[in-house]
Parts: C-alpha cells; sequence; structure tokens
C-alpha cells in the first residue's frame, strides 16, 4: 500500500501474492489445516519464537500520510475493546514523530501476507494477547522509516542535509535555513523514495507517546453513536436473516413447516442450511417473527443429549484412570506417601458463555463480478476468509474482508470454524448472492451457540514434609481440548496433549521438587472454545488456591510462602511484593469477615498478582477492592493497561460469583442475561492498577488481568471465615457469615 | 403508518404496531448508535429517552410511544449532555463501547433530575446498564466529574 501522500479514496491494497498455506483443501468448515508452529505462550521469550526485531520495514502496509495532513495507522488486529488501535498507532506514530492529534486508525483488510500475526505464523488474527507483542519491531520500524523518508523528501526539496533537520509533533524544520513543512506537504515526495530497510529506531529516552497517557483514538466515536459495529452495516438492497438453530449441540434439521413464517409480510424466504433454518426477512423484527413461526422437527440421532451433571460424572471417572503425562519430575507418588501432612482437592469449572455485548453477526455482499464483501468483526481473518470462499466455490482473494469494531468478544469471534460467518455464507450460497445478507444473532442465539470455555475438572494431592514443605504434587486435568480437531491442532497440541488445557499447571513457576501433571481429553459434544486467558481461567484458580492451602497447612503466610517458592520467577515475585505492599499486607489482620486474599499468575508472557479485600455475610461475598500489580515489559500505553486490568475484573466477577451454563438433556438452559448475569455496577469493586516499571519487550494484557481474580476471592473468603471454596462459580450458598 | 418525532424531525413509520422502538430506530430510521444487546430489557444498551426519562427501546412498542418525543444519543444536547460526553472522553471511559450510547443515555437522565449524585443514586440509576467489558469504575468516576462540570 504504497500511499503516502495519496488521499484515502485513491488508496488501494496491491494484490500481493499468497502464500499456499491454506493448500486447497478448505471444502467446508473446519476443513482448514494450518502447518505452522505457533507460539502464543510466551511471545517475550526469544528462545525458540521468532525473532521479531527481524521484522521488514513496511511503511507502506501499515502508514499513509494524506496531503490533509492526516497520519492514518492500518491496523492489523480487531479491536473489540482492549484498545489495540491506540496501542498500535501509538507505537508507530511515536517513531514517525506525529503528533497525537492528526493520528487515525484503519482496519487492514485480509491479507495475510502483510498483516499476519507475526506469533501466528501465517495467520492474521487476534489471540493471545499478542497485538502488541507481535506488533512492536513491526509498527516501530514502519514509522521510522516513514519518518526517514520524509526527512529524505525534505533534505532534497531544501537541499540540506538530513541530518539538520528535525522532526517534531507532526512538523519538519531546517533550523539554519528556516524551512518548515507540515508531513502531509512532503508526503506526495517522500512516497517516492525507497523505503530505508534498517531505519534507526528510537531510544527509549526519546520516546514521546510510549509510556505515556495517550488519549484513545476510539472515544469520540464510541460516545456519539457514530462508531460503526457490524451489526450496523446497512448495504443497499439488504436483507435481514435470522437462523432456526437445532436445541442440541450435533443437532439436524428434521422437517420443516414454514407456512406460516412465510405468511407474515416482508418474510421474503426461508431456507435450509447445513446450521439450521434461516429465515429471510427486510429486517430484523420481521425476521425474528418469521423464525418464531417455523415449525422445525430437529433430527437429534447424532446430538449431544446429555446432562452437565452426568458430563461432570463422567469426568470423576475419567480422573481415576491415568491419564497423558503433560510434565513430570522425580517421584512425587514417594515423595506423598512419605509426608507428614497430606492435603487433596478437587475443583470443578462450568462451561461458560463469551457473552460479548454484541450479539454474534456478519453481512455479506456478492459483487458484480462474482466477488464478496464481507463485514464483521473479523478475528482470525485468514481463517474467516479461507472458510467464505470455500462456501461460496471462490477463491481467497475473492473475498474481501471489512473489520468492523467488535462489540466484544473474549474470544467468541477468533473460532477455528468461523462459525457465524459460514452460516452467513451458507444463507448467500441458498440465495445465490440476489441481496446482501446480514446474518443477526439474538442474545438467545449468541448464548446457547456453543463454543464454550470448557467444564473442566482438577484433582490435586500433595504432601507437605513436618516443616511445611512441599515433598510432591499430583494433578490431574479432565476437560476438552480446545484445539484438538481445529486447523491450529498440528501447531499445538503434541504427544495428544493440548497445551491450552493444563497452560498455567503443568508450566508452574514453584519450585515443586516433584511432581506430575496428567491430562484427560473429554470427547462430549459441546463445541469449547478459548475464553479471556483461555486454560489460565482454571488453572490458576487450582494452583494459586491449592498454594494457599499449601501455605495456610504449613502455618506460613501466604505471601512468603509464594515468595519462598518462587525465587527462580523473578517478574511474578516482583508483581507479588508490589501487589502485597500497595495493598498493606503485611499489616492487615482479618475482622469479622473481612480480610485480604491474594494470588499471582503469569500467562502470555505478562505477570499479575492480585490482592482481594472481601466481606463475608452469610450466602454473601462483596469484593471491597482489588489491588493489583502488573509487569507487562514496556507499558506502551500505561492508561490502557489500567483499564484492561479493571475491565477484566469487572468482566470475571460474575464467573466468580454465579455465571455458569448448563445443559439439561443437552438443552442449554441460560438463554439471556437473566439467567447468566453478567457483573453490575453495584457489585464492582474499587481497581487499584500498579504497572511495574520494566525495560523488557512488551507482552499483552487483554487477557492476564482474569486468572488471578478467582483465587485472590477464594483465598480472601478463607482468611475471612475459614471456608475453603474451590469450584467456580463460588458456592456461596455454603457460605456462612462470622 | 405511525408518527415518531426522533430527535426534533418528523417521521412516519410503516411497520407493525408492536414493533419495539429500537428495532424501528436501528432498521427503517438508521439511527444505528441505539444498540440492541438482550432484548428483554436486562442490559440497558438499547436506553433512549422519551419526553427526557431513559427507557428501554426494546420493550417500547412503537404504538405506545404516541406524541413522546424521542431522543437518541445521535440527537443529545445541552449542557447535560455536553458534560457526560465531555467526561466520558477525559477518562477515556469506553472499551468494545458497545453498551456505551445506553449508559451514557443513563447517566444524561440521572444527571438531570439529580446534579449531585452519590454513589448510591448512581448505583441505582445506572445498575440496569450492563458493561461487560466492565467498565464500571470509570463510568461512575465520569459522572462525578460531569457533576463537576455542572455544578
Amino acid at each position: 500500500m504504497l500511499t503516502l501522500g495519496r488521499s484515502k479514496a485513491g488508496a488501494r491494497t496491491p494484490r500481493v501474492s499468497r502464500r499456499s498455506f491454506l493448500g486447497g483443501a478448505a471444502a467446508a468448515t473446519g476443513a482448514i489445516v494450518i502447518g505452522f508452529r505457533l507460539d502464543l505462550k510466551n511471545p517475550a521469550r526469544a528462545a525458540g519464537g521468532p525473532d521479531l526485531s527481524t521484522v521488514k520495514a513496511m511503511p507502506n502496509a501499515f502508514v499513509r500520510i494524506a496531503a490533509d495532513d492526516t497520519v492514518t495507522v492500518i491496523i492489523k488486529h480487531l479491536d473489540m475493546g482492549q484498545g489495540n488501535t491506540t496501542g498500535l498507532a501509538a507505537i508507530l506514530a511515536d517513531e514517525l514523530d506525529a503528533d497525537w492529534a492528526q493520528v487515525r486508525t484503519e482496519f487492514a483488510p485480509a491479507d495475510a501476507a502483510l498483516y499476519n500475526n507475526l506469533l501466528m505464523g501465517p495467520v492474521q488474527g487476534t489471540g493471545g494477547s499478542t497485538a502488541i507483542a507481535n506488533s512492536w519491531f513491526q509498527l516501530r520500524k514502519a514509522g521510522a522509516a516513514a519518518r526517514e523518508m520524509l526527512v529524505a523528501a525534505a533534505s532534497y526539496q531544501w537541499k540540506v542535509p538530513v541530518s539538520e533537520i528535525t522532526v517534531e509533533r507532526g512538523v519538519l524544520r531546517h533550523a539554519a535555513s528556516k524551512n518548515e513543512a507540515r508531513f502531509g506537504a512532503l508526503a506526495a515526495s517522500a512516497a517516492t523514495l525507497p523505503v530505508p530497510q534498517e531505519p534507526r529506531l528510537k531510544d527509549p529516552s526519546e520516546w514521546r507517546l510510549i509510556g505515556t497517557k495517550v488519549a484513545r483514538l476510539d472515544s469520540a466515536a464510541k460516545t456519539d453513536g457514530s462508531a460503526i459495529y457490524s451489526l450496523d452495516i446497512r448495504r443497499p438492497g439488504q436483507v435481514t436473516a435470522m437462523v432456526a438453530h437445532p436445541p442440541r449441540f450435533g443437532g439436524t434439521v428434521g422437517r420443516v413447516d414454514d407456512k406460516a413464517a412465510r405468511a407474515i409480510p416482508g418474510v421474503l424466504d426461508v431456507v435450509t442450511i447445513p446450521s439450521g433454518v434461516a429465515v429471510i426477512a427486510k429486517d430484523t423484527w420481521t425476521a425474528r417473527k418469521g423464525r418464531d413461526a417455523l415449525v422445525v422437527v430437529w433430527d437429534d440421532s447424532a446430538a449431544e443429549a446429555r446432562s452437565s451433571d452426568a458430563i461432570l460424572a463422567e469426568y470423576r471417572e475419567t480422573a481415576k484412570r491415568p491419564g497423558l503425562v503433560a510434565s513430570e519430575r522425580g517421584d512425587p507418588a514417594a515423595g506423598i506417601k512419605g509426608a507428614a501432612k497430606v492435603l487433596e482437592a478437587e475443583f470443578i469449572f462450568p462451561y461458560l458463555a463469551h457473552a460479548p455485548m454484541e450479539p454474534l453477526n456478519a453481512t455479506i455482499e456478492r459483487a458484480a463480478d462474482g466477488s464478496y464483501d464481507v463485514f464483521a468483526g473479523c478475528q482470525l481473518q485468514t481463517i474467516e476468509q479461507a472458510v467464505v470462499a470455500a462456501i461460496l466455490g471462490v477463491t481467497t482473494d475473492k473475498v474481501r474482508l471489512h473489520t468492523q469494531w467488535a462489540g466484544g468478544s473474549f474470544g467468541r469471534r477468533a473460532t477455528p470454524t468461523a462459525d457465524y460467518l459460514a452460516e452467513a455464507a451458507a444463507i448467500v450460497k441458498a440465495t445465490r448472492g440476489r441481496a446482501p445478507v446480514h446474518l443477526v444473532w439474538t442474545r438467545e442465539d449468541d448464548m446457547t451457540g456453543g463454543y464454550y470455555r470448557p467444564t473442566v475438572l482438577h484433582k490435586l494431592r500433595a504432601g507437605l514434609d513436618a516443616k511445611g514443605a512441599i515433598t510432591g504434587w499430583q494433578h490431574m486435568v479432565v476437560g476438552k481440548s480446545i484445539m484438538i480437531g481445529s486447523p491450529f491442532e498440528a501447531m499445538i497440541v503434541k504427544n495428544g496433549i493440548d497445551g491450552t488445557t493444563v497452560e498455567g499447571a503443568s508450566d508452574t513457576p514453584y519450585a515443586l521438587p516433584a511432581y506430575r501433571f496428567e491430562v484427560h481429553n473429554a470427547r462430549e459434544g459441546v463445541p469449547v472454545l478459548w475464553w479471556r486467558s483461555v486454560g489460565h481461567t482454571h488453572t490458576a484458580q487450582a494452583m494459586e488456591v491449592f498454594i494457599d492451602e499449601l501455605a495456610h497447612a504449613a502455618g506460613v503466610d501466604p505471601l512468603a510462602y509464594r515468595l519462598s517458592l518462587l525465587a527462580s520467577a523473578p517478574r511474578l515475585s516482583g508483581v507479588l511484593k508490589l501487589a502485597a505492599e500497595k495493598a498493606n499486607w503485611a499489616a492487615a489482620k482479618p475482622d469479622k469477615g473481612r480480610a485480604l486474599g491474594i494470588a499471582a499468575h503469569e500467562s502470555f508472557g505478562s505477570y499479575v498478582a492480585m490482592v482481594a479485600d472481601v466481606a463475608v455475610e452469610t450466602g454473601k461475598v462483596r469484593v471491597n477492592r482489588i489491588v493489583a500489580a502488573v509487569d507487562v515489559g514496556i507499558a506502551v500505553t500505561p492508561d490502557v493497561i489500567r483499564a484492561q486490568v479493571e475491565g477484566a475484573v469487572g468482566f470475571a466477577l460474575s464467573s466468580v460469583l454465579r455465571n455458569r451454563v448448563t445443559l439439561k438433556e443437552g438443552v442449554v438452559q441460560e438463554r439471556n442475561f437473566d439467567t447468566y448475569e453478567p457483573t453490575r455496577m453495584s457489585e464492582m469493586p474499587v481497581v487499584e492498577v500498579h504497572i511495574m516499571p520494566s525495560q523488557a519487550a512488551p507482552t499483552g494484557i487483554g487477557e492476564p488481568g482474569v486468572p488471578t481474580l478467582a483465587p485472590a476471592i477464594s483465598n480472601a473468603i478463607f482468611a475471612a471465615t475459614g471456608q475453603r471454596l474451590r469450584s467456580l462459580p463460588l458456592d456461596l450458598t455454603s457460605l456462612r457469615g462470622v | 403508518m405511525l408518527k415518531l418525532t426522533v430527535n426534533g424531525v418528523p417521521h412516519e413509520v410503516d411497520a407493525d404496531p408492536e414493533t419495539p422502538l429500537l428495532w424501528v430506530l436501528r432498521d427503517q430510521l438508521g439511527k444505528t448508535g441505539t444498540k440492541y444487546g438482550c432484548g428483554i430489557a436486562q442490559c440497558g444498551a438499547c436506553t433512549v429517552h422519551l419526553d427526557g426519562q431513559p427507557v428501554r427501546s426494546c420493550q417500547t412498542a412503537i404504538k405506545d410511544v404516541g406524541e413522546a418525543k424521542v431522543t437518541t444519543i445521535e440527537g443529545v444536547s445541552g449542557r447535560v449532555a455536553e458534560a457526560v460526553q465531555g467526561a466520558w472522553r477525559k477518562l477515556d471511559v469506553v472499551q468494545c463501547g458497545y453498551c456505551q450510547s445506553g449508559q451514557i443515555m443513563s447517566a444524561i437522565g440521572l444527571l438531570t433530575d439529580n446534579p449531585k449524585p452519590t454513589d448510591t443514586d448512581i448505583e441505582g440509576a445506572m445498575d440496569g446498564n450492563i458493561c461487560r467489558c466492565g467498565t464500571y469504575q470509570r463510568i461512575r468516576a465520569a459522572i462525578h466529574e460531569a457533576a463537576r462540570t455542572l455544578a
């Protein structure tokens, strides 16, 4: 996109020949296989990961400077609220020495060659808290290269050496000759110059935006109603579709009686597609009325028809058998056998729905030349493009994705089957692309649509010697793998073990002398998916609550106990100490049902500790305050980091207190916010966020604020009452006040 | 044909009188700033003003709007609205932003009736507005900030 100096209207993405990594076999949804190494675990860790600093300088792909002096940063990621547009733009704008007021953003088209996530191999996508981490060098180099091109253009024009030209807040100056020009005036000539491949990057002391409070670039549009989400897309002639889905996962359409639906004025068509029966109407309300009038007999012969209780009972039986070994050291069984004290614990975790505020939806429009435009909150662009192309029978270059602001996601939009986009494409196919199709899911569709955080069982056993030292740790995890059967299986699943099932446990930083982490991959027919912080949503609770139990059994302060086991984990120890200090941990004493609890966890290369201040009454918990300390390396946009941790607390609190998705004979019982109620304002604790100063490469913060909340609260409840609640959501009915 | 006055502009609407105001605003009048979140008045994303009072447009049939003047996020104006939107921007309240039209409409309603709300007043007025991103701490701070501006 060599577009320095061109207006927005004139900017076109060049056709880049695509690597053929997707092969030709993307015949149906989910049939895509990606054979590439994926390193989401720790983006900042050099060992084994790609060297991100060697990325090419591609200013033309990432920045457009227009004659009107606007600087538009091209965002290759989805912004679902995590504020990455602001952070990514700040990285580039800093190296460019742009004025923050002239900076705009625009979502990139789907183009895996230009816009792949450098930590996802050849895939353009957003996840694993990698947006800032993978883009750090790429956007610095793009900004620095564009700056050098502007300086070179000024040098030619003013006939002065480049070394005498300064750039500050969007203005180039040559002091001696009193020459001065804004970016916009030089952009056209700069665009004709060669791209410097090794532009000089700033020393951290020269940063003006990175590390400061910059205003969010999306605040204005998101406070006056002008921000466009995909549910707001209105294409000329568009029709609205709503789909009746089978009530059980794996069910299919048996018989359809659509007479009553078709009789409703404004209902235009009814078509059966692989995922259900679609009613197509002139608008959303009519589509809904049409769908309500459908009579469908479902074929449940291949469907998952068990209740959640039955699935959990099976997990408990499974846990009795030896599993696949995810990691081991020494002989934990022998260590436990000779222990002075043995502790055992069981943790169960329910299915969780992501429930983003904007229910899933998409619009697909057929162009006159037989190509397609897709409007959605695209999160795995490369896969979504391939899935849509396969269903519509075209090559991927005939499918243009237009990524929109997403009204939340929490992982749900990054679905390897691209389920809702596949559904929209199937409707377009069934209606031969006659009109643009705007597929709308209701809240009930979204809640009952599956792709939940898996239900998981943890069983733990550990021994302590007479001095309270750990002698052995045995840990069994039973849950359905997210990755097995997905396009990412080849990358992530090793020897049958899906790293996302055990991450945060089998790689524990605690110095355990002997341990064994085992896994069983459960096989129920409920689709599961990553949910903001993925495996860490349950492993952090199991690890951090059980460590707390061991500390109490050893008679040692839970903070001191943790620190004694984290000598080789300085960054985790660092946030623990910082959070404890800021929460005045040392001086705090439980008082009439009120106490502090602490937890720490590493996820996605970021380190978080939280101290929860809770008050317990019979059947009730009030979380008063959360003091968080985070180490994300260089804090690119500190206020966005604080917002993400505040938000993670608000997001996760309802999953600690009440949220669960349950199945009754295969049918999801929670269908809307009345039975799956997110956190409300009156429940929101005060959240204090402290950022650890660091020179390490930046890592992400979209997810890492989630894992520590539940164990910090659980541990505080124990400190306040002596009652140990392990499973989530917490069983508040069992809680007695002090 | 039903008559509706939205943001000061009269419209004639051809729709089933039972249609929720939300879908007429979004699908017929192009006012997409008002959001659909739950359809059962649990989340407040669809909050608009009827004669200045916050209501859930997903549960308001157009036949029941009558002569009342409808105001959406696109049409809010005046001192209170400016104070609220300004505070939201100053404190960078938004994350995904999808619920924020509704939050702002509720906050304007609160501050119009009660220019100096306590935390309890704020919770009373705002508890019906869900923010799944969890921006509540900043919403609360922004309402206090707006109240200071209005004082």
